[in-house]
């Protein structure tokens, strides 16, 4: 894969991922400082697609950006070689789009 | 020359190859003296063996860089005054290069470099045609003007820790040369240059931690042409022309 490629998709994702940390974090302080219980939360995401949506797409969005930042550490601090970097982002990627979504599908599917 | 007869620098320098060590020389201090001086009075007074390397002494040819106290230096135009620390010098061959012996080192892999990042000019006339008139004061030449003064000294390359940890890449000074190269209306390689740039070994490597910048003796700015070299490759991307 090359570098510019996975430059573009990397910086792609961080960007599309700064205004939904930005919700997240909102989202994270209001169900604190009101003292939401888990039941209330989640009396909200369940069945709303809305919210469905926006966490699917922030998973995949991490998924993506994360996988291929492991594979550059993982490039200059254990000087792998392409195939196995590759392997690498790969399976780290599904893992993380695995788990996120199977969080996601819990909290919004009823 | 107001000299104190007995002022003299405590200097080490790196004697052998890869493997070696430091030796300690007793230098008479001079005004005005600079970190070339140095070297020279010891291969002319204490030790001839030494093997170092300068052309110019006055900071054109960009062959006497050495490691000066930690940090690389052209040791022509530094004064000691400047980097001299509690009246000692420690002077060493370029860092991130094979030593040759001494304070030379094989500067090889810095020019095949060079070559690996396409930076060679590649003319759009032959020498039969007229010369291409182009005006110093457009835009295109300014931004070609911005990275052209570079000497080939190699300070940049040992100063950069992505080439430390990273042999494959090509550093702060082939990528400052290929961002010249595309931003000379003249030249028609770019799409080979930009993908060069794209490659494992190019433009996406560098963390821009600027010592390249900060140490360059021309003042040029390598972070900046390789963050052009970014965009410029981002958008060849896009386009389809690079893969």
């Amino acid at each position: 894969m090359s570098a510019v490629r996975l430059y573009v998709w990397q910086r792609l994702t961080a960007v599309l991922m700064v205004p939904l940390i930005a919700v997240h974090l909102i989202v994270i302080i209001y169900a604190t400082n009101r003292g939401l219980s888990a039941a209330e939360i989640l009396g909200r995401t369940q069945g709303s697609v809305a919210w469905g949506l926006f966490y699917s797409l922030f998973v995949a969005a991490a998924s993506i950006h994360g996988a291929i930042g492991v594979r550059g550490v993982a490039r200059e601090w254990l000087g792998w070689r392409e195939t196995a970097l590759n392997r690498l982002m790969w399976i780290f990627g599904v893992v993380l789009l695995v788990l996120g979504l199977r969080a996601v599908f819990a909290v919004v599917v009823p | 020359m107001s000299t104190t007869a007995e002022a003299t620098i405590d200097v080490r320098v790196w004697r052998g190859g890869e493997e070696g060590e430091y030796q300690s020389f007793a230098v008479p201090r001079r005004d005005s003296q600079t970190v070339l001086d140095v070297v020279t009075w010891i291969q002319r007074h204490a030790d001839p063996t030494l093997a170092y390397r300068f052309a110019c002494r006055v900071g054109v040819c960009g062959s006497c860089a050495m490691t000066v106290n930690g940090r690389p230096r052209w040791t022509c135009r530094t004064h000691v005054s400047k980097v001299v620390e509690d009246g000692r010098l420690e002077i060493g061959p370029l860092a991130n290069l094979p030593v040759i012996r001494d304070l030379a080192a094989d500067m090889t892999p810095f020019f095949e470099k060079w070559q690996k990042a396409e930076g060679t000019f590649v003319p759009s006339r032959t020498r039969h045609e007229p010369l291409e008139s182009i005006s110093p004061e457009s835009a295109e030449r300014q931004a070609a003007d911005a990275a052209i003064e570079c000497i080939n000294c190699g300070v940049c390359y040992a100063a950069c820790d992505t080439v430390r940890w990273n042999p494959e890449y090509f550093g702060p000074a082939a990528l400052n040369r290929s961002w010249s190269l595309v931003n000379d209306v003249r030249d028609t390689a770019n799409l080979q240059r930009l993908a060069a740039a794209a490659s494992n070994g190019g433009c996406h490597n560098c963390h821009s931690h600027q010592s390249c910048e900060q140490l360059c003796p021309k003042g040029l700015n390598p972070t900046a042409s390789i963050a052009g070299l970014k965009r410029r490759t981002m958008q060849a991307y896009i386009r389809g022309e690079i893969a």
